[in-house]
């Protein structure tokens, strides 16, 4: 599977929000081609039978109660924010909504 | 002096906690220029904690088992106000809202921050020389790596800017600057230290730990810092066995096991494995029973980790949109603005990575990558489980190599190779730390590795001790 | 009860509904800010809701039992589950991933009976967090024409669940009928407030078309749907609209379409791209979800009796069809109990359904006395009141809570014996013999005009205290029909 196209990298950029220029396409293309190409051991396993693991100390059911508490960080927050306006956040229009 | 002697001191009132920092300050005065060591050295607010402590020794109350100490806190570690930046370019100037909760913990055991330590940026990298603001310097040899990723932690430990200091290991980053800058460096059993606060690079694998000059300095911040956290959902619910009080039981009887797949990996250096040899050695001297042991699967560590970490990274590094914090740059559309903030704020690697990550979770690869990788976690655990049944701990080397020279490993996948000893404790999230242990043939530090089982770093301690007792 | 007849003839709809509700919690879904809506911007934030670096998700307990007992209560069977991250970057989520539940849902495979008696399969019905709410300034306030957008995060981490239901409905009259039934639940179960206006409860239609006997055609999904009405205006309009286009021999684009309630019609909002890749994976920084058969055992034990089973009930008790209305509009105004007390002590079923269906859409209703209720039923249909008079006693017993016999009485209410409207109706048709003939005589249509005279009179003569029936009966009677 590996031995990336640069297509597949110019898709990945998009994908990540990430606004390559051509050339560091081109040098990512290979480095990553070779990483995933040393991947290539654990893509060659037959894993059928074996469960993944997502957390190595395996715990269940953690949860807290539904008690409020405020936090009191607004200002702050907004303070050190990159643009707001009215207690929020200003961007830039939104081409598109969301999913 | 080392923390527990400083603390000891300042608890009796025979030292004045500022003297103390002062005396640091003088250190850090001294080499730091050269070393780059920190990204910020908190003078003013460490004499202010410092003037606290001294006022509470004068009051009569205990400031607590680290009173007086300086610690270096790696640069990923929210701290109230002040700047938190993962040397990345995104995060320039950000000062988070909060503390986290190993910060706290510090300082309600009587422990004076004296700055943040420089680090690969999102702590993705083995050198420090992925830092958005330079590099730092091995202080045994400046034209050394440190190594990394918590490599402004580990130099700040060696050149004696503190004696303590934290640091973040997700798939080596104590360990190896640790072995290279010859110090201690211990990352626990996953969930033994809380990650909030955390800035995080790779959630499943991430864990923070100490950094110090003795072993027992070591425990002793670990003591501190270990311990539930109802604020972290993946935090053990358990109580943590105290570490200083085992510290001296020696290790006759243990079961020592020898990693073969580590001990022969790719590229480790005969001088590196000739160390390995000696410790074994210095082990069944004090008594341990010492053998070799394979546990096959590690093999497969370093590809599963290079899937795992990025993907997860992918996605813990998405908010950095220049929406709500850190860079933004002005575009006509978000969607111009996410693309420029995030191609402007992130650095090569870290976009190595994000790109890696995105591209083992997108959809048709996801199974032959992510899902893969996630199922060699488990054989792993199945081969340390067998592993430590017939063994307490095991050991390896920690780095191949002693340090390498700045600039020496432009090729990405040779510098991943730096961390196939180390990755598997992270992968099975078992507790593991790295010794000094003399020197190679280049005079440079090396260190090895003490593995355990999950939840027993106290036998991982006692082993740790036991090496460093036999080199003095 | 299904208005398929919008459709040209040959033509069916497909419609699935997929429904996000609020949980009615004090606190968020993964951090401690207070769950409100309508508070100043951002004010009930914290690092993990506004996704601020080193911030870490702890999940909320009372959400998980809400959306358990949700489950429960569309009879579906709760499962192991897993959270996952849904990763696409949009400026109204802090974290640019949604945490939500993907290939492990909390609750699988259930159904909604609705009241008409058809029954809805439930695909699943899983928990995930609220984004933030996006305030579009310029342009009039539509998204493509702002210049720019200001961000408020007091929303973001709400806690919703996502009922997905299968495409089992064929009509917007089904899918109104649906929705307002899951609504019944919802609220029964205290899961959620439902409201659809203020957006707590959100409906999403996927609306297809086909020729009947054909395979189902490319679906769209329309969002924006804030009431009943909308639903059932936009599911139409969307279903003729693809008809349309398959008629010009053009095809339907798979996508997400926007209702415009004023220009009652529905617009493009996004075209489902390729590039849609969540790269979903399992939420490290949560743990797994499997709550024990005790667990489940709890909640159903703490379930209420739900409209379904009420209406069983009502319906068993009263012998008449769960679709009635009367047996609908009884548990839909909560006077179902109400009416199997008036019912238990002796007052006639359907009368006492027909009064609540149609005289009973008041305040206080509910507090109305069976034992009194049973009693009017049982004067009306004893002939001791008329039906109009039935009804203005029954309105001032829930006003005054007086015993009907003692209300009738102020009233003098009391119908005619017998004897009386013979006499009056035997003097009607003496004083009206040409009236009369035609009565007799006339068409169906001439004698219907007819009666409406000879009941007037009827009334006029009798202030009004005649039964209807027994005089319409009686001048029958007398013409020998
Ligand atoms: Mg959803
Ligand atoms: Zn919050």
């Amino acid at each position: 599977m590996a031995s990336l196209s640069r297509e597949e990298v110019a898709h990945v950029a998009k994908l990540a929000r990430l606004e390559l220029t051509d050339e560091q396409i081109d040098t990512f293309t290979p480095q990553l081609a070779a990483i995933l190409d040393h991947a290539a051991d654990v893509e060659a396993l037959d894993l059928d039978d074996v469960p993944p693991t997502s957390h190595p100390y395996p715990l269940k059911n953690v949860w807290r109660p539904d008690v409020p508490r405020h936090a009191g960080i607004r200002d702050a927050v907004l303070a050190a924010a990159p643009a707001t306006r009215d207690g929020m956040f200003v961007v830039p229009s939104v081409l598109g909504d969301a999913p | 002096m080392t923390a527990t002697e400083i603390a000891a001191a300042v608890r009796a009132g025979e030292r004045g906690a500022r003297s103390v920092v002062e005396e640091h300050l003088v250190a850090i005065d001294r080499r730091e220029a050269e070393l780059h060591a920190f990204n910020l050295v908190l003078r003013e607010e460490a004499l202010a904690a410092a003037d606290a402590i001294d006022a509470m020794v004068a009051a009569g109350h205990d400031p607590g088992p680290l009173a007086g100490v300086p610690i270096a806190l790696k640069d990923n570690l929210c701290t109230t106000g002040i700047p938190t930046t993962c040397s990345s370019k995104i995060l320039a100037g950000w000062k988070p809202p909060y503390d986290a909760t190993v910060v706290e913990r510090l300082s309600a055991a009587g422990a004076i921050v004296v700055g943040k330590t420089n680090l690969d940026e999102f702590a993705m990298g083995s050198s420090t020389e992925n830092s958005a603001f330079g590099p730092s310097k091995n202080p045994h040899d400046i034209t050394k790596v440190p190594g990394g990723s918590s490599g402004g932690s580990a130099v700040a430990v060696a050149a004696g800017f503190a004696p303590l200091a934290l640091g973040s290991d997700t798939g080596g980053s104590i360990r190896q600057p640790a072995a290279l800058c010859g110090v201690v460096g211990v990352k626990p059993t996953y969930g033994r230290v809380s990650r909030y606060g955390l800035v995080a690079f790779a959630s499943s694998l991430d864990q923070i730990g100490p950094f110090a000059t003795t072993v027992a300095d070591a425990a002793a911040l670990y003591e501190v810092i270990a311990g539930y956290d109802e604020r972290d959902s993946t935090s053990i619910p358990e109580a943590v066995p105290t570490v200083l009080d085992r510290l001296d039981h020696g290790v006759s009887g243990l079961r020592v096991g020898l990693v073969r797949e580590l001990c022969q990996a790719e590229g480790i250096a005969s001088d590196v494995a000739s160390r390995v040899a000696a410790a074994a050695e210095a082990l069944s001297a004090a008594g341990a029973k010492v053998d070799a042991v394979s546990v096959p699967a590690v093999i497969y560590g370093l590809s599963a980790y290079y899937l795992i970490a990025p993907a997860e990274a992918s996605s813990n590094l998405a908010r950095y949109d220049g929406v709500r914090y850190g860079l933004r740059v002005d575009a006509p559309t978000t969607g111009e603005m996410y693309d420029r903030t995030r191609t402007a704020g992130f650095g090569a690697e870290v976009e190595r990575r994000i790109m890696l990550g995105t591209y083992a979770l997108s959809a048709g690869y996801y199974d032959a990558y992510y899902g893969k990788a996630q199922k060699v976690r488990t054989l792993i655990i199945r081969d340390f489980e067998a592993a430590y049944e017939r063994f307490d701990v095991l050991i390896s080397p920690t780095s191949p190599t002693t340090a390498f020279t700045l600039g020496a490993k432009a090729d990405p996948l040779a510098m991943y190779l730096n961390d196939v000893c180390t990755i598997p404790s992270n992968l099975a999230g078992h507790p593991a730390m790295s010794v000094p242990f003399g020197v190679g043939d280049d005079g440079l530090p090396v260190g090895i590795q003490v593995m355990a089982n999950a939840l027993d770093e106290v036998t991982m301690f006692r082993v740790a001790a036991a090496l460093e007792g036999a080199l003095a | 009860m299904t208005d398929a007849s919008v459709l040209p003839d040959g033509w069916e709809m497909v419609i699935g509904l997929e429904v996000h509700c609020e949980l009615a919690t004090a606190t968020k879904l993964f951090c401690c800010c207070a769950n409100n809506f309508g508070d100043e911007p951002n004010t009930n934030t914290c690092p993990t809701c506004l996704g601020l670096p080193g911030s870490l998700p702890v999940l909320n307990e009372k959400a998980v039992e809400l959306a358990m007992r949700l489950g429960r209560a569309l009879n579906c069977e709760i499962n192991r589950s897993v959270f996952s991250r849904k990763n696409y970057f949009y400026p109204d989520q802090p974290k640019d991933y949604q945490v939500t539940q993907y290939d492990l849902p909390t609750n699988l495979g259930g159904y909604l009976d609705l009241p008409s008696g058809m029954r809805i399969g439930i695909t699943r019905a899983h928990i995930e967090e609220d984004t933030g709410k996006l305030n579009h300034v310029g342009g009039g306030g539509r998204i493509h024409d702002a210049d720019h957008s200001l961000v408020d995060y007091n929303r973001s981490g709400v806690p919703l669940v996502e009922i997905v239901s299968e495409a089992d409905m064929r009509s917007s009259e089904q899918a109104r009928e649906y929705a307002s039934e899951l609504r019944a639940i919802l609220l029964a179960t205290g899961v959620s407030d439902a409201k659809m206006e203020e957006g707590s409860m959100r409906v999403d239609a996927n609306v297809s078309v086909h020729h009947i006997g054909e395979p189902w055609g490319t679906r769209c999904e329309i969002k924006n749907l804030n009431s009943l009405r909308s639903l059932g205006r936009a599911i139409d309009h969307e279903a003729l609209r693809q008809i349309d286009l398959l008629d010009n021999g053009e095809t339907v684009r798979q996508e997400t379409r926007h209702w415009d309630e004023a220009s009652g019609r529905t617009g493009t909002l996004r075209v489902k791209e390729d590039a849609d890749d969540y790269r979903y994976f399992p939420e490290p920084d949560l743990v797994p979800l499997e709550p024990s058969d005790e667990d489940i055992a709890r909640i159903d034990a703490a379930l209420p009796k739900l409209p379904a089973a009420r209406r069983a009930a009502l319906s068993e008790a009263a012998g008449i069809a769960a679709t009635d209305g009367g047996v609908v509009m009884a548990v839909e105004r909560g006077l179902d109990d109400l009416a199997l007390a008036t019912i238990s002590g002796g007052g006639d079923a359907s009368r006492v359904l027909t009064h609540i269906e149609h005289n009973l859409a008041v305040e206080g209703a509910e507090s109305l006395s069976a034992a009194h209720f049973a009693t009017l039923v049982t004067m009306e249909t004893g002939g001791k009141l008329t039906a109009t008079q039935a009804k203005s006693v029954l309105a001032e017993m829930v006003t005054s809570g007086q015993a009907p016999a003692d209300i009738a009485k102020a009233h003098g209410f009391e119908a005619l014996d017998t004897g009386a409207l013979e006499g009056i109706v035997d003097d009607l048709i003496a004083a009206h013999p040409d009236e009369w003939e035609q009565f007799r005589t006339g068409d169906d249509k001439a004698r219907g005009k007819l009666t409406g005279f000879f009941m007037g009179k009827v009334m006029q003569a009798s202030k009004g205290q005649a039964d209807g029936k027994a005089a319409t009966a009686l001048l029958r009677q007398r013409a020998g029909l």
